[in-house]
């Protein structure tokens, strides 16, 4: 089923990290308001391949706003106009016939265009290598109600554990922080008895290896929490802000 | 070799995992330490597994075609995971769940595998509790449960409408957490095109770096897929858009048998297609069928006026609708297990009483218990007796919205339209598949070191998997199924040495995956790879889908040898090798998937009968209280049907007979 919309894409084209990008326009025709954002770029690239050109280089994988994968920056704005929805889940109802859309890659030092709208955010991984978990190994667990939590806690944890790791509130932030996922992850493991024993140590070594990958300082803002299609509080980065100061004043341990 | 071992081992059922976890042979940590293990997949299964082995001391390597492990499609499992942990106290066990089990399997799935995972199951909630995963609670600090389809306890723990999100971030965090202390070696943006053989055994892999197009090879004294299922095979499925079936159908192809790839989980509750252009389809959670009636109308002409935009559903009477699961299975109702839900909206859809555009659509309903159940519960706390209709559905809507919110917003989201006011259009779907890569106790696959995890093995769901075991399963096979039973095998290979990838296997295996890359740009073609996999996805679906018949599944199997030739002759890959190529890396899968559907076709027709997700037409009963429903075959198929590859468009079957020794094997009836 073909739609009526025609629309003018204005999309970032780049062979690959070492050379250098441009915004290429592609006329789209016949688009249901039906169909997702991707499925408008898979109708696209169906029609590049067709008439022999390189189709768009784009991240994307479970489709329903949960894998975190998708990460196209929409006229704008980070997973585009919509409040709370990631590039998956955007539909082309919530555009107009005749409209111009201008779509590029997140763009933040530390995380470097692959190729068109694909980047590298293997940064993420190594900040949650450094300190984004509970040290317990397989197998040393007691029994879980041995441990009651109370559900204002529980529920707290998970909202901040609720984040996707897309980065949208890097590329939102004028200094391309990674404060809003990177405390959303201290939130969730200080806010649980389970996370208590090493709380020092994760926020330090967690911090210590955000500012070692380039990304930027957070000046408060509040972009990141605009954008993020997860509703991720700040309130999260104050957490993170007590935590580290309460670790760098009380802990003796230095940062490994 | 024709013969199947299954490795179960001696004694009674409820005995056999302790015994066997207290005499298989160990490896000391010094040993640990030379021993490499590649896992492909960062899944539940795979992550936890690679997490788990790690902390023991192997080296591992983990490989995930997606940008970082904690994508993988794990994190889009909604409802839950079952454990036999009986907190609500009412009457749950591990043979309770061992039981509802294979029962929901329909009698073909193994004894020994079920029980053993019955057992561990309570294991992993521990775990996870451990590792900060933010399970649901209720106010007292204790673990909250829900109920899921096919069973009578409450057992299924849960974090909103996002539990695999959570487990698989638990996995990913203790993952992580190896990869920093130098234990697990991570190849994220790799996709694993070969597994190379030595002397029989598995010792490694080529793999494909989907950055820099470049093929690597990797040593493994073991190799373990954690590779998930393959229903993408159908194009349109509730799974990710990269889910693939290549490196279960590499193993395949290289001695690995294939059980039962016909068995597929067509789950009744997800969002229609509503047109050509749709690349994927959503599930709306089993949880809803808590709250959520299901109908049609009775009369065919309001179905027709429903199509033709002449009549809404709040237009149609009460006494003209047909809440047809009640009406046919008045014991269990709305929550049938999944295979039976989806074959009766099938049904209905089928004789013409479909509710959307396309004609394939029922309707789900929340109206009755938002105002009745939930609004007249509010009122009466609120001190309302006389409330209006207007107040009732404003005061259920609330509790509704807190018990599923994000669900509703996504129905929302994707169809335009306001579940809260209109109810849901539902289709059922491709979700999940039961048959995978062929493993015996140890989850090894009849290659010798190479191993099946997860959803990319057969062994644990039978025909037919209940709602919310596929987590369990994962985390089961993960955590604490393999870190015993791969001692069972590297217990005697500590003396092999690393073997140096210059080794003329490695040297053969990456030529043959470099030939298939240069045969894909060479075509040449006039087509892109998605027309060829949507071909094969409507023949699936069309004619190996939630009914098939032997005049359908023979034509199938003529279509898809013909799509196979189509595809090799004129299918059109653009861009290069040495780069990030999203065309060729579908290339490469749709490749197998056209192998897979034949394979499919070729199983589902020799199985003439129906079991779990596997309904024959030819199979159901005639008469009596059950007419129409499935009937099987105990005497003569009985077993799993385990697939050797021997060639192009060659397949032999090889039988494990399935025993019940505990278990008394009886109908499933759900009326």
């Amino acid at each position: 089923m073909s739609g009526n919309m025609n629309l003018t894409l204005k999309v970032w084209r780049q062979k690959n990290g070492g050379s250098k990008g441009e915004l290429v326009t592609y006329p789209v025709s016949d688009i249901s308001p039906d169909m997702s954002f991707l499925e408008m770029f898979d109708v696209l690239n169906d029609q590049l391949v067709t008439e022999g050109k390189e189709p768009i280089a784009f991240d994307h994988d479970c489709r329903e706003g949960i894998c975190g994968m998708c990460s196209m920056h929409i006229n704008g704005h980070a997973h585009g106009p919509k409040d709370q929805v990631t590039t998956c889940q955007l539909h082309m109802r919530s555009f107009k016939d005749g409209d111009t859309i201008v779509v590029e890659p997140w763009r933040a030092a530390a995380f470097p265009v692959v190729k068109d709208l694909v980047v590298d955010r293997s940064s993420f991984d190594r900040i949650i290598a450094k300190g984004g978990f509970i040290s317990v190994n397989t197998g040393n667990a007691k029994d879980a109600n041995n441990l009651p939590i109370p559900k204002v806690d529980a529920d707290k944890a998970f909202e901040a554990a609720a984040c996707i790791g897309c980065g949208a509130c890097v590329a939102t932030c004028k200094n391309s922080s990674a404060m809003l996922f990177v405390s959303a992850k201290v939130a969730q493991l200080s806010l649980l008895p389970q996370g208590k024993a090493e709380a020092s140590q994760r926020v330090l070594n967690m911090v210590a290896q955000m500012d070692e990958e380039g990304f930027g300082s957070c000046t408060n803002t509040g972009a990141c929490e605009v954008e993020c299609p997860k509703g991720i509080s700040i309130q999260n980065i104050a957490i993170m802000n007590k935590e580290y100061l309460k670790a760098s004043v009380v802990s003796e341990q230095e940062a490994q | 070799m024709s013969k199947l071992d299954s490795k179960i081992p001696e004694g009674p059922l409820d005995k056999k995992w302790e015994k066997y976890k207290s005499s298989v042979p160990l490896v000391n940590p010094a040993n640990k330490r030379s021993l490499e293990i590649i896992i492909v997949g960062s899944g539940l299964a795979g992550a936890s597994a690679a997490a788990s082995l790690a902390e023991m001391g192997y080296k591992v390597k983990v490989f995930c075609f997606q940008d970082s492990p904690r994508r993988a499609h794990s994190i889009a499992a909604q409802g839950g995971v079952n454990a036999a942990k009986n907190y609500q106290n009412d009457g749950d066990s591990v043979y309770r769940l061992f039981y509802d089990t294979i029962k929901g399997g329909d009698y073909r799935a193994r004894e020994a595998n079920v029980h053993r995972l019955a057992e561990v199951s309570g294991n992993i909630i521990d775990q996870c509790v451990a590792q900060g995963v933010p399970l649901a609670r209720e106010y007292g600090g204790m673990l909250s449960n829900r109920s899921f389809g096919g069973t009578q306890v409450q057992r299924t723990f849960y974090a909103a409408g996002q539990t695999g999100q959570q487990l698989l971030l638990g996995a990913y965090s203790a993952l992580q957490r190896q990869v920093g202390l130098g234990n697990v070696e991570l190849f994220a943006r790799h996709e694993m095109l070969e597994v190379v053989t030595i002397e029989g055994k598995a010792r490694g892999i080529i793999a494909r770096n989907l950055i820099t197009g470049k093929l690597e090879r990797h040593f493994g004294h073991a190799v373990l897929l954690g590779t998930g299922g393959y229903g993408n095979v159908f194009f349109l499925s509730t799974n990710a858009m990269g889910s693939n079936v290549t490196a279960a159908w590499k193993a395949h192809k290289k001695g690995a048998f294939f059980g039962n790839p016909c068995y597929t989980q067509i789950h009744p509750t997800c969002i229609p297609v509503s047109g050509d252009h749709q690349s994927k389809l959503t599930l709306m959670s089993e949880s809803l069928r808590n709250d959520g009636r299901i109908w049609v109308p009775k009369k065919i002409e309001d179905s027709v006026a429903i199509r033709e935009g002449r009549k809404k559903a709040i237009d149609i009477a009460e006494d003209d609708r047909d809440y047809y699961l009640e009406r046919r299975y008045p014991a269990f109702g709305n929550l049938v297990p999944r295979d039976v839900a989806s074959r009766a909206a099938k049904e209905r859809c089928d004789a013409g009483f479909g509710v959307n555009k396309t004609g394939e659509a029922v309707y789900l309903d929340f109206a009755s218990n938002m105002k009745y159940k939930y609004g007249k519960q509010v009122a009466i706390v609120k001190g309302i007796h006389n409330p209006t209709e207007e107040q009732l559905h404003a005061f259920g809507k609330e509790v509704v919205k807190e018990k599923y919110g994000n669900l509703f917003d996504m129905y929302k989201q994707i169809t335009g339209e306001d579940p809260y006011e209109m109810p849901m259009m539902i289709y059922p779907a491709v979700h999940y598949t039961m048959g995978g890569i062929w493993v015996d106790y140890n989850l090894m696959t009849t290659v010798p070191g190479l191993y099946a995890l997860g959803e990319a093995n057969f062994s644990d769901h039978g025909a037919n998997r209940l709602g919310a075991s596929a987590l369990m399963q994962g985390l089961a096979d993960g955590y604490f199924v393999i870190p015993y039973t791969i001692g069972a095998y590297l217990s005697g290979d500590i003396r092999t040495k690393a073997i140096p990838t210059t080794h003329e296997a490695f040297e053969a295996a990456e030529k043959e995956v470099q030939a298939r890359i240069d045969k894909f740009f060479a075509i040449k073609g006039s087509k892109p790879v998605d027309y060829f996999h949507k071909k094969l996805g409507k023949i699936m679906w069309d004619k190996c889908g939630m009914a098939r018949n032997e005049a359908g599944l023979k034509q199938a199997i003529v279509e898809i040898q013909q799509l196979q030739k189509d595809f090799w002759a004129d299918v059109r890959v653009s861009g290069e090798a040495n780069e990030l190529n999203p065309e060729l890396e579908k290339a490469g899968r749709v490749a197998d998937f056209l192998e897979l559907g034949e394979l499919m076709c070729v199983d589902a027709l020799h199985r003439v009968e129906s079991c779990g997700g596997h309904f024959r037409e030819e199979s159901a009963e005639t008469s009596g209280e059950q007419e129409g429903e499935a009937k099987r075959d105990d005497a003569n198929f009985m077993y799993v049907g385990a697939w050797e590859y021997k060639g192009p468009n060659t397949f032999e079957l090889h039988k494990e007979e399935l025993k019940y020794e505990v278990i008394k094997v009886s109908q499933r009836s759900y009326k």
